[in-house]
């Protein structure tokens, strides 16, 4: 049952979900070309998909608002891999909203954080995959993404802007045989959402969420909610009218 | 994590708030921030010491659960190096399909690698294989405000030997390196029998132990007279023929906590003497996958909770060869005229093999342990009863099990908590040390 070995290019490799994907990809003997701010990090996460039976993988420091970097990026991403069969854009981080209401300039950062960065990459691999033609494009928005709620509608707004990019690249790369899968997380217990007090029975575990991405991006599912249960509960919260939806403190 | 943290027994209750480790690099400075701002803290891995040797005296604990990477696997030696924060479930869902097994485990696979260090658990191969310290090759030890100390059997031979079962208060183990051991087959062949007395288990013990890697008896700790001790024996080996399967069995769950122990003695009489009567009365080939073996209890997730909100206690004890018969049938008679107990309760024949721990729990004679519901006649009127038989048959109580022991018991069973106590890192103190030591 061997299969060629998987090429996987990883934007925000040191983040909690990305680095459960990359270690369900790992045992499948895949090559990585990690990218992240913070090269010690990317080290230790190196180590730990090498020991999971990664074949090769390859560190890129970078930080995805430098958009000048991105197309050396993509350079020698594919003199590393040859070609992209997966690329994940996992990278983000979440704002304190009371604070960017104060501050244009940390809202703005933040916004460029989670959406402008994420348009920016997403240019240079659309390129890339129309060239390829063949393979896979997963990009990590929210359940945030679906409704403004006023305790994070900054975060919101800027998901909301990448999945609606994602939908429309959906259908511009379908036509030349790419797939993209926007993927919406819910609650799950990372660094990124330390100290906040989220209901128990709602917090996945980032594990239990990447093997339903990974899965998820084989089976080229275009929108995907995980867990799943979030698909049912944002139909409801789409669903509330907004004269309702105003008056509640979600 | 805001979620407040607990032992697996969840008394005593004392809500831990967890400040979770994520990077090995940046320990040095959470455990900076932690400690300075709370004076003294403790690494916490999974939860799964069942009383108060994972919470920290100050409620304030370094949650090691995060650093759950590997660093290096030599699948051709079976030596591994991983962050402490792993689990050993996690353990052997990478080593399994490459041939290699835990050398030793506990009937947990939820326990973390720093975990089973510190506690230095042993399992159903205790007298083959001697304690989970034994297999322990290195591991780095960070103690508050000095650089990183890598001990070995060579190296701070000192800080190693009190590290494997110090609990967790000579530095914290962030990673370590353990030697595997090779098996053909995640499989395990059994035999399984029961017995009708503890005589019966002693001799089943002394003939098949010998022949046989694994070796456990469950005992109905409510039979009587002459049924005392009755139970069923289980011995396996990893088979030589079958597959390297990590096969999760789907897991149950007790969704939420009862506000009052559902179990009482008519389900826990009935229960075990169902468990007794299906069991053969001749000795029975069999085979398992290595989940149901090792780690029945996984399969519910959060049992601990059928015990309600007072949560429950562990007692477990060892007791020297010479005296085990005379002191475990004293044991279940007290027990069994309590009316008090589990589901079940464990014993197994412990080995000669000493540990390289300093505070390592097991000692050659044979090992009880049963749950008990959480209430105040526990510690006044049963416990006091079994401290007495085991302090009388020279034996001890296992801190990772603990929430009772008084300190003259401890220190009188562990006479080396001296040699602990000097090397402790000043910054890392529990609940248990603080309530055995002073």
């Amino acid at each position: 049952m061997k299969t060629a070995v998987k090429k996987v290019l990883i934007i925000g490799a040191t983040s909690a979900i990305a680095s459960a994907c990359a270690r369900l990809w790992a045992t499948e003997g895949s090559d990585f070309f990690l990218v992240a701010r913070n090269v010690e990090k990317l080290q230790q996460t190196a180590a730990d998909l090498k020991a999971r039976g990664a074949t090769n993988v390859t560190l890129h420091e970078m930080d995805a608002n430098d958009i000048e970097a991105h197309p050396l990026m993509m350079g020698r991403c594919l003199t590393a891999l040859g070609q992209i069969d997966i690329a994940l854009i996992a990278h983000g981080t979440l704002p304190d909203q009371k604070a960017c209401e104060r501050d244009v300039h940390m809202a703005l950062k933040e916004f460029a954080n989670n959406c402008t960065s994420v348009i920016a990459l997403l240019t240079v691999l659309a390129m890339q995959f129309e060239t390829q033609r063949c393979g896979s494009l997963a990009i990590i928005s929210s359940v945030a993404a679906d409704r403004g709620r006023p305790s994070n509608y900054l975060y919101g707004s800027a998901k909301a802007a990448v999945s609606t990019y994602c939908e429309g690249l959906q259908a511009r790369l379908f036509k030349v045989g790419v797939h993209v899968t926007t993927i919406k997380p819910g609650f799950v217990d990372t660094p990124m959402t330390q100290g906040l007090s989220l209901p128990a029975a709602l917090l996945a575990q980032p594990a239990q969420v990447a093997q339903r991405i990974v899965k998820g991006i084989a089976n080229k599912v275009p929108t995907l909610y995980a867990p799943g249960f979030w698909a049912l509960i944002m139909l409801v919260i789409r669903s509330i009218p907004q004269p309702v939806f105003k008056r509640l403190n979600l | 994590m805001s979620t407040p943290l607990y032992s697996w027994g969840r008394f005593p209750r004392h809500p831990q708030r967890g400040h979770g480790c994520v990077w090995l690099d940046e320990l040095p400075a959470q455990m900076d921030h932690v400690i300075g701002a709370h004076r003294s803290s403790l690494p916490y891995g999974n939860g799964r010491s069942y009383g108060d040797s994972c919470l920290a005296a100050s409620d304030q604990v370094l949650h090691m659960r995060s650093l759950d990477r590997l660093i290096e696997a030599d699948w051709s030696t079976g030596v591994i190096k991983a962050e402490a924060g792993i689990t050993l479930a996690e353990v052997l869902a990478v080593a399994i399909p490459q041939g290699w097994f835990l050398p030793v485990t506990p009937g947990t696979q939820f326990a973390t690698l720093g975990g089973a260090i510190a506690n230095d658990v042993h399992g159903k191969n205790h007298h083959v294989r001697g304690t989970f310290g034994r297999h322990v090759l290195g591991f780095g030890l960070l103690r508050h405000g000095e650089p990183e100390v890598i001990c070995s059997p060579d190296a701070h031979p000192d800080l190693f030997a009190a590290s494997i079962g110090g609990l967790g208060l000579t530095g914290v183990i962030h990673w370590a390196q353990i030697q595997l051991m090779p098996i053909r087959a995640s499989q395990i062949d059994t035999t399984t029998v029961r017995f009708a007395n503890l005589a019966e288990f002693f001799a089943l013990s002394a003939e098949l132990d010998a022949g046989h890697e694994y070796s456990v008896a469950w005992v109905d700790c409510l039979a009587r007279g002459a049924e005392t001790g009755r139970g069923v024996f289980i011995v396996g080996d990893h088979a030589q023929y079958g597959s390297l399967d990590v096969v999760q069995r789907k897991r149950l769950s007790v969704p939420l906590t009862p506000p009052v122990s559902l179990i009482n003695n008519v389900s826990l009489s009935a229960f075990n003497s169902l468990y007794w009567r299906l069991h053969p009365s001749q000795r029975k080939p069999g085979r398992s996958a290595y989940e149901p073996f090792f780690y029945p209890l996984d399969r519910i997730l959060h049992w601990n909770r059928i015990y309600g909100r007072r949560g429950f206690q562990q007692y477990q004890c060892v007791v020297p060869a010479v005296n085990a018969e005379a002191a475990m049938g004293e044991l279940l008679r007290t027990i069994a005229k309590a009316g008090q107990g589990s589901f079940l309760a464990v014993l197994k024949r412990c080995g000669d093999m000493a540990s390289p721990g300093l505070l390592s729990f097991p000692m050659e004679g044979t090992s009880l342990a049963l749950d008990f519901a959480q209430s105040e006649a526990l510690e006044k009127v049963l416990f006091p009863r079994l401290d007495d038989i085991v302090r009388a048959a020279g034996g001890r109580l296992y801190p990772a099990k603990d929430a009772h022991m008084t300190g003259a018991d401890f220190r009188r069973a562990y006479p080396a908590w001296e040699q602990l106590e000097a090397l402790r890192d000043p910054s890392l103190m529990s609940r248990f040390w603080s309530r055995v030591i002073l």
